[in-house]
């Protein structure tokens, strides 16, 4: 899925590997679903014939019998009972077993799709878009879902179908046989004529429909917007336009789709004919050895034909969307997982609560290193994609307790930098090192026990608001959780809330006000209490009297803890140890507030108002 | 519901009539089919009369082909008559959603909104198309095959009796029995994408917070969930297909006994068992795809509530009836004790007893703390929500007289959360006036100090801005949004912390741009910024939706508790 495409694995080798895949999740299912559409279809071919056998074989004779003798019939007629009643336990087997089989399937895929994606690398989420990651797993899961539990038994039951009626058909008469054969023929041209046009439409629509949400979703949420410019009327003009598009596309769409099985019924209704005809006048004429009874089951045999041809390239059609689908989905499986090869691990000092060490292995065993919150950074380079650095020779070293403040316009490289010492990416050349020891050889989910980060944009998860602060620290208690909210001051609007701790956010949190969404971001980052702190713009929808004062109690917990900040507001970072000035990702001035000042540099002329921060 | 919906179908009428008719034409012709069929057996190619086989043949063929362009036809007019009801119907919808007042929209939620243009609609086209074809055709070929039958022999037909409300009964069963899980997997579903969703944009939160193992323990539980509940519904579901083929097997069997019988008896031919037997199983099918059709039906159900309760929602804000005001005099503003709750049930008032003069051409300042309902007071001007009790009024007429179009256009408002649209710059600013020649568009984002780094972009004014302009600085995102407020020449602007993103000197700048260009208009200034509205000729302190005070800085800084605490924090904030 990365921007450059491999080779892209053709439409056979999906499908195997496809099948292959839904195999694995349960041979048996697979393989006793199938035996039982071919038994379901034979049992339905057989009953065709049936009414041949009632006909000849007993009405015919017991019309010339003096008495008749109902006997026979009655034993043929429980004998079909006996088919009947197979195929139809084979009918329910198969049906059943396919859906429950298509759920497992879906159940599976989506947790192994899901439990790969949690492993994958943060470069993977910036170069894919979020609809279109989430559309793998809605609509590719679907279309993959409607295959196995319609599409495939369905085709398969077509083809044992009309595998089995050919058969059959031949048996009672080869010639007229080959007739049908030439009907059908030219009824396959239609089909495929009629399907080809319909999927084409339905490709235009899927593609207009596309636009017409796109149009919708802008213009919806910038609705309110819309009124305060009186808008209204350009806003109807543009819908017009998309509207009509889509309703044009639709409309043809439905009609293909729609338009085939009236002309296959009808085809197969000329076949009826025709077969009558030719067949009555055969019989007649005494040119081909048929009664009349096999004349009467071949005719209904000719019926039972067009329908499945008709179904067959119509499942054809769902199985090469699936096939799409599974490609995007095996792609996501395929991507490969962030790397972790680091072995040393993090662990908390015995008996001491949050004090923590490192346990680096050594030859012989293990050595116990404090953590302290030591982070330098010595010649990095990187960029997000080959060829495009980012980041320019950075070094520089926070010691333990120091907070460092990163300044930049917009795309300087300052949440690049930040995101590089829990290792979101993979640096080009030069190393980064925490309390000494190489970042790449601590074990990722330790290196990121250690640091916490605190981003602009602010996401919490589906639960309530004490819940979505102990996000930061699962152990913690209540009393954690409200002494972490009120240092964040975020404990007054939360006692507001009906619910109070108990209000339920959903996961855009859209009932919150953006600042208020920062202040509990701020609870949870501190309730977790990470020897690291990176705080990205983390306070810059809050207003400056409640900013100042969650800066108070961020300074209580920052205390000896190390920091890196990121802020528009240059009041926020002032009393910074070490400010960071960067431009296109290289530095360009450091030092503390004072320092700066005095150089008269570019960090002096933004302090001043001379310069703006994009 | 139906009613309402029923209304959009408009110019779609004739297609919508033509396609049962031709449906029933249609059946009426395939129906009749088995019958000359049986005719061509019986009295044919029993007897040996070819000329009767021939000329019974042709005029099958004649029939089926006509039959043909009946089917094709129907097919047609239900597409297009579906696919043009529901244009007409996002039409409707659209129309009215654009006539909806603030508080409308809130009440549905954009998101909603969007779904039920999409989704919701979407669903009622397929509902639509087949009850107007397969619904119509069902039914009646049911019908005319239960006549067919009955007039070929009634005797035979007296299996039906049994076999129907069997079947039926065993359908309903079904339907009834696994109908409501259907629900609880949608539900679950909805849980699932949720979840997908927040670990896709939350994905830096997850890392950071090692959370990827509880995660995947909570996704795990959704799958399962929505396995469970699929699994037993299916399971009777999957009696659908059977249950129908035993009812037609058991039926086959029974024509051929008691059909035996009666041939023998010389009280039917054969060739009228043949018809029996395919009429039997178009009724049979009939059913079947009625039961699927009212499944179909159920889902479209609720989408059809939906649509219809944007359609029936009546817009909170309308033009005055009688002679509406089209122009506004001046850009005087008076709040004559309002009161405003969101809500009506809410025992919360927003704002309480707003008493307040603003003249023409004033410059005034807003602060208070988040939540103390400055933007709520300034949505009152251009009626976005209406007063609960008091009035406002404009140039020396209460709101509620003016032409809404009229109103809004004089009083131009910068939202707090505001948006561009996808197209260029110059698109964007013309929102504000249509008509506006280029030169008026740069003196705006001159005003604006936007001209500057418009010019820096890459293809200027020309620049593409895309969706939900990702591609601006939040800074500049403002300045465009003010110079397309300017554009409207309003008689009142008000600037809801519209100039937050952008640095203090480039604010003060745009500031004294705004006194000194347009010194006509009344300006009104929101901000959390002291420096932001320090020179306003008067400043109010909002505190809790009441004003606490008005009065310049240097009065409120000596005698406003709230007001001088907050200067004082911004100052040594900036020391």
């Amino acid at each position: 899925m990365t921007k450059k495409q491999a080779q892209q694995p053709s439409q056979m080798q999906t499908l195997t590997r496809l099948l292959k895949y839904v195999y694995r999740v349960s041979p048996a299912a697979l393989i006793v679903s199938l035996v039982s559409v071919i038994i379901s279809a034979a049992a339905s071919v057989v009953g065709s014939l049936f009414i041949e056998q009632v006909i000849d074989r007993y009405i015919t004779p017991m019309l010339k019998q003096k008495s008749p003798d109902f006997g026979p019939l009655a034993h043929a007629v429980l004998l079909m009972a006996g088919i009947y009643a197979i195929g139809l336990v084979a009918n329910y087997l198969f049906t059943l077993l396919m859906m429950v089989l298509s759920q497992q399937v879906q159940k599976q895929i989506r947790n192994e799709m899901f439990t790969h994606m949690q492993r994958l690398p943060i470069a993977f989420f910036d170069q894919n878009e979020y609809g279109d990651i989430m559309s793998r797993y809605t609509n590719d899961i679907d279309t993959l879902m409607q295959m196995i539990s319609q599409a495939l038994p369905m085709f398969a039951n077509s083809v044992f179908s009309v595998v089995f009626v050919l058969a059959g058909m031949f048996y009672l008469s080869w010639q007229l046989t080959l007739v049908s054969l030439v009907v059908v023929l030219l009824s396959l041209g239609v089909v495929r004529y009629l399907t080809g046009k319909s999927s084409y439409y339905f490709d235009q629509q899927q593609k207009t429909v596309g636009t017409v949400n796109g149009y919708n979703e802008e213009m919806l949420n910038g609705l309110k917007v819309i009124k305060v410019f009186s808008h209204e009327p350009e806003a109807k003009a543009d819908f017009d336009r998309y509207n009509d598009q889509l309703r044009i596309a639709s409309g043809k769409a439905n009609t293909y789709a729609t338009i085939l099985f009236p002309i296959m019924g009808n085809i197969g209704n000329l076949l009826y004919v025709l077969i009558a005809l030719l067949g009555g006048a055969a019989i007649l004429a005494g040119n081909i050895p048929l009664t009349l009874g096999a004349l009467a089951s071949f005719m209904q045999l000719s019926k039972a034909f067009i329908m499945p041809i008709a179904q067959i390239s119509q499942q054809l059609n769902a199985i090469v969307l699936a096939i799409a689908g599974a490609r995007r989905i095996f792609q996501v499986l395929d991507e490969k997982v962030e790397v972790d090869d680091g072995q040393v691990t993090i662990e908390e000092k015995p008996g001491v609560k949050n004090a923590w060490q490192w346990k680096v292995p050594t030859e012989n065993g293990f050595k116990y290193v404090p953590v302290k919150g030591h982070i330098v950074f010595d010649h990095v380079n990187f960029g997000y994609v080959p060829g495009k650095q980012i980041l320019h020779d950075i070094s520089l070293e926070a010691k333990p307790g120091m907070k460092v403040a990163l300044v930049g316009e917009t795309g300087a490289g300052k949440t690049t930098i930040s995101s590089m010492i829990n290792r979101f990416y993979e640096i080009n050349s030069g190393t980064i090192t925490y309390d000494g020891i190489d970042i790449k050889d601590i074990k990722k989910d330790d290196l990121r026990k250690s640091v916490s980060i605190v981003l602009q944009e602010t996401h919490m998860f589906t639960g309530n608001i004490m819940e979505n602060i102990r996000f930061g620290r699962p152990d913690a208690s209540d009393d954690d959780v409200y002494q972490a909210a009120r240092l964040a001051r975020a404990d007054e609007f939360i006692h507001d809330l009906d619910d109070g701790y108990e209000t339920v956010i959903d996961g855009g949190g859209s009932d919150l006000s953006q600042g208020q969404l920062q202040l509990l971001s701020i609870a949870r980052a501190m309730i977790a209490d990470k020897p690291v702190m990176i705080l990205d713009e983390a306070t810059s929808s809050i207003d400056t009297r409640t900013e100042r004062l969650v800066q108070v109690g961020m300074d209580n917990l920052l205390a000896g803890r190390t920091s890196f900040v990121i802020a528009h507001r240059l009041s926020t970072i002032v009393n910074s140890d070490l400010i960071m000035v960067l431009d296109h990702g290289r530095v360009l001035e450091a030092g503390n507030h004072d320092q700066l000042l005095a150089k008269q540099g570019y960090y002096y002329e933004l302090y001043t108002g001379k310069k703006e921060i994009q | 519901m139906l009613k309402t919906l029923l209304k959009s179908v408009r110019q779609y009428k004739k297609e919508t009539l033509l396609s049962p008719l031709c449906v029933v034409v249609e059946v009426f012709i395939e129906m009749y089919i088995p019958y000359i069929m049986g005719l061509l057996i019986d009295n044919g190619i029993n007897k040996g009369d070819m000329d009767y086989v021939r000329k019974m043949g042709l005029f099958t063929i004649l029939l089926t082909l006509v039959s043909l362009v009946l089917g094709a036809s129907a097919s047609y007019f239900s597409a297009h008559a579906a696919a043009g009801f529901t244009a007409n119907l996002r039409q409707d919808m659209f129309y009215h959603m654009q006539d909806f007042s603030f508080e409308n929209i809130d009440k549905f939620s954009s998101a909603s909104l969007v779904t039920r243009l999409t989704t919701d609609t979407n669903n009622i086209q397929q509902a639509y198309q087949m009850s107007i074809r397969m619904a119509v055709r069902a039914p009646f070929m049911m019908i005319i095959s239960l006549v067919m039958a009955v007039s070929i022999s009634w005797r035979l037909t007296l299996v039906f009796l049994v076999a129907v409300p069997v079947l039926a009964l065993a359908m309903i069963l079904i339907i009834k029995n696994a109908r409501p899980y259907f629900p609880r997997i949608f539900r679950a579903y909805d849980e699932l994408n949720r979840k997908v969703r927040e670990n896709i944009r939350g994905v830096r939160e997850v890392k950071t917070y090692v959370h990827e193992e509880e995660q995947i323990e909570n996704f795990e539980n959704s799958t399962s969930k929505i396995y469970k509940l699929f699994s037993r519904a299916m399971f009777i579901m999957a009696f659908n297909g059977p249950v129908m083929t035993l009812m037609i097997d058991a039926v086959m069997l029974a024509l051929s006994w008691f059909g035996a019988k009666l041939i023998v008896g010389h009280q039917l031919a054969t060739g009228q068992l043949v018809s029996m037997f395919s009429y039997t199983m178009s009724i049979l099918m009939s059913l079947m795809i009625l039961s699927m059709i009212f499944t179909q039906l159920m889902m479209a159900q609720s989408s059809g509530r939906r649509v219809a309760d944007v359609l029936t929602a009546k817009p909170t804000i309308v033009n005055p009836a009688k002679s509406p005001l089209t122009s506004v005099t001046n850009g005087e503003i008076v709040f004559d004790h309002v009161d405003f709750k969101y809500d009506k049930e809410d025992a919360h008032y927003a704002l309480k007893d707003i008493d307040l003069q603003i003249k023409s051409g004033e410059t005034l300042g807003i602060i208070g703390e988040t939540g103390s309902s400055k933007s709520t007071l300034i949505s009152m001007i251009p009626r976005l929500y209406d007063v609960t009790g008091g009035a406002v009024r404009v140039g020396g007429h209460n709101v509620r007289s003016y032409d809404l179009k009229t109103l809004r256009d004089n009083v131009a408002v910068v939202l707090q959360k505001n948006v561009l649209f996808s197209g260029t710059i110059k698109d964007n600013l013309k929102w504000g006036n249509e008509k506006a020649s280029d030169e008026e568009i740069v003196r705006a984002a001159k005003i604006a100090h936007a001209d500057g780094f418009i010019r820096e972009m890459p293809d200027g004014y020309d620049t593409m801005v895309e969706q939900g302009g990702n591609n601006v600085s939040g800074g500049q995102k403002q300045r465009i949004t003010i110079a397309r407020a300017l554009l409207k020449k309003p008689k009142i602007l008000i600037l809801d912390d519209s100039t937050s993103a952008v640095d203090t000197k480039t604010e003060r700048e745009i500031r004294e741009a705004l006194k000194r260009d347009l010194p006509e208009t009344t300006k009104i200034i929101i901000s959390q910024r002291i420096v932001s509205i320090k020179d306003a000729d008067r400043i109010v302190v909002m505190n809790h939706g009441k004003i606490e005070d008005v009065g310049t800085h240097d009065e409120l800084i000596k005698h406003n508790d709230l007001y001088s605490s907050i200067a004082k924090f911004q100052e040594e904030n900036s020391k």
